[in-house]
């Protein structure tokens, strides 16, 4: 007996919802862009109607501009499509339990065992269909099968507001002549691998050989076969929209690049602080801490480092950051953005394997300095205390990596 | 159709002990009171006229059916512009 799935995904989702609050906006081209004076003015989503005129995800908006001079601008309202997005949940939930969310606006929905109560699946899917327009007032593309995979394929092959059933009987038929690049974690690098070798729908790449597929692209070359035949077994994980984090991470593309240490010493204060704040919220410490780096060539390094023992002191972390930056960038270009994430999280209660030799009662006071200003941020705001370093240089001290910069990041295999 | 105007309205309410709220009466301008005869359905619903997405009370007022919505802690009606 086989699976029910669907996929739901929200189309457009953040103009949607502003087309919805701004009725006099709906006729016109509009995008949700990343903030414009800080440099990083992306493209975030853009609607269907400014979507013809080649304006993408991604884009910059000098670049949207051009290709669509009327191009309406929004500044995103993150607050809201998180509102929207746990409002679609709860339309979900009366169908099952087993929903697993893929970003903001994408999830799975397992209903094999709702068909008795509430229908076949075609019939769910237009149910959710129709309750999404009327009670949030935006559409969804919704994929029906027996698999994630092939699923997502449905959501993806008509859009927007539509439901596409894609099971055995007709599986061949719809997803073999699509370009392997609209498979799931078929990416840039895997798709140039695949069409150097010939593949180029997903007919072909379910149709190659294991052992072929394997010596182009390793053990992921079986993973994507299975995906293409349709056979995906991965079950609909119950998640919240927080997974388990793992690790903490935050970067920043300051409104000018950086040129020397001393900037990049800034910066990664300013960054550490923020790990580490989010992740005395997480009650968490961590025991890996990872440097990114993104100069103005967009040419990107990553480098990571073991920590001798648990911490969330953003003196640690930002020392063990540039430490790692200064053993590995040697300075060619300014750089853009940088990051830093503490990963290997632990339990903050847990107990630690004191050193002997190690300074830890340093450590603890560096902790609880952190801790305390955290109470004053939250109390005071952000810029009621700052170390005299931000001082130095207004314009990349004045950054709230904190509030301004936090990003979701997703995976499909829960990592 | 009309054109309509999203606007915020004072509305008095009722908490009852199970936690609903009873939306009483509405003032729509200052003077100008509204009591709800009569609540006829709450559901969540989008607001396609003016934009906006809560809790949808539809209200029995003098006779005449009209919707007032719960979004975010506010309520709101949409109006006939004038």
């Amino acid at each position: 007996m086989g699976r029910h799935i669907l996929h739901v995904d929200q189309n457009s989702f953040y103009a949607s919802i502003e087309m919805q609050r701004h009725p006099e906006l709906r006729d016109k081209p509009l995008a949700v862009c990343g903030s414009q004076e800080e440099r990083h003015g992306i493209v975030l989503t853009a609607n269907y109607i400014a979507k013809p005129y080649g304006v993408k995800t991604g884009m910059a908006i000098w670049q949207a501009r051009q290709h669509c001079p009327h191009l309406v601008t929004l500044p995103p309202d993150m607050a809201e499509y998180i509102r929207f997005s746990n409002m679609a949940r709860e339309i979900y939930e009366d169908y099952t339990d087993q929903i697993e969310p893929f970003g903001l606006d994408e999830s799975w929905l397992d209903v094999t065992g709702s068909v008795g109560l509430y229908g076949n699946p075609m019939h769910i899917a237009r149910e959710i269909s129709r309750r999404i327009k009327f009670e949030l007032g935006i559409t969804a593309s919704i994929g029906v099968s027996d698999n994630k995979i092939t699923a997502k394929l449905g959501s993806d092959y008509r859009k927007p507001d539509a439901i596409t059933r894609i099971e055995r009987d007709n599986y061949r038929e719809i997803v073999y002549p699509l370009p392997v690049e609209d498979l799931l974690y078929v990416g840039p690098t895997t798709s140039r691998k695949l069409r150097a070798a010939g593949i180029h729908t997903i007919g072909r790449l379910a149709e190659c050989p294991t052992e072929t597929l394997v010596r182009k692209l390793g053990k992921m070359g079986r993973v994507l076969q299975t995906f293409a035949l349709g056979l995906d077994p991965s079950p609909v994980q119950k998640t919240d929209h927080i997974r388990t984090i793992k690790s903490v991470g935050n970067s920043a593309t300051p409104p000018r690049n950086l040129e020397n240490q001393e900037d990049v010493k800034l910066m990664l204060l300013l960054l550490a602080e923020s790990v580490s704040s989010r992740m005395r919220e997480l009650a968490s410490k961590c025991t890996v801490v990872e440097l990114y780096v993104r100069d103005s060539t967009l040419n990107s390094i990553s480098r990571q480092q073991k920590l001798d023992a648990p911490t969330c002191s953003s003196h640690e972390i930002a020392q063990a950051a540039y430490g790692l930056f200064a053993l590995n960038y040697r300075w060619q270009n300014p750089i853009r953005s940088i990051g830093v994430r503490g990963s290997g999280l632990v339990d903050a209660s847990a107990g630690v394997q004191t050193s002997l030799y190690d300074d830890n009662s340093k450590r603890d006071k560096w902790e609880r300095i952190d801790a305390a200003v955290d109470r004053l941020r939250q109390r005071y705001g952000y810029h009621s205390v700052r170390r005299a370093r931000m001082y130095a240089d207004p314009l990349l001290g004045g950054i709230n990596p904190r509030d301004d910069h936090t990003v979701h990041p997703v995976g499909y295999f829960g990592g | 159709m009309e054109e309509r105007e999203k606007r915020y309205v004072p509305v008095l309410v009722r908490f009852e002990a199970d936690g609903k709220l009873r939306p009483l009466e509405i003032e729509f301008a200052p003077g100008q009171r509204y009591p709800i005869d009569k609540i006829l359905d709450v559901r969540r619903a989008a607001c396609q006229s003016v934009g906006g997405v809560g809790d949808r009370y539809t209200c029995r007022i003098q006779g005449q059916e009209s919707y007032l919505w719960l979004e975010k802690g506010r309520w709101f009606v949409a109006a006939k512009r004038v």
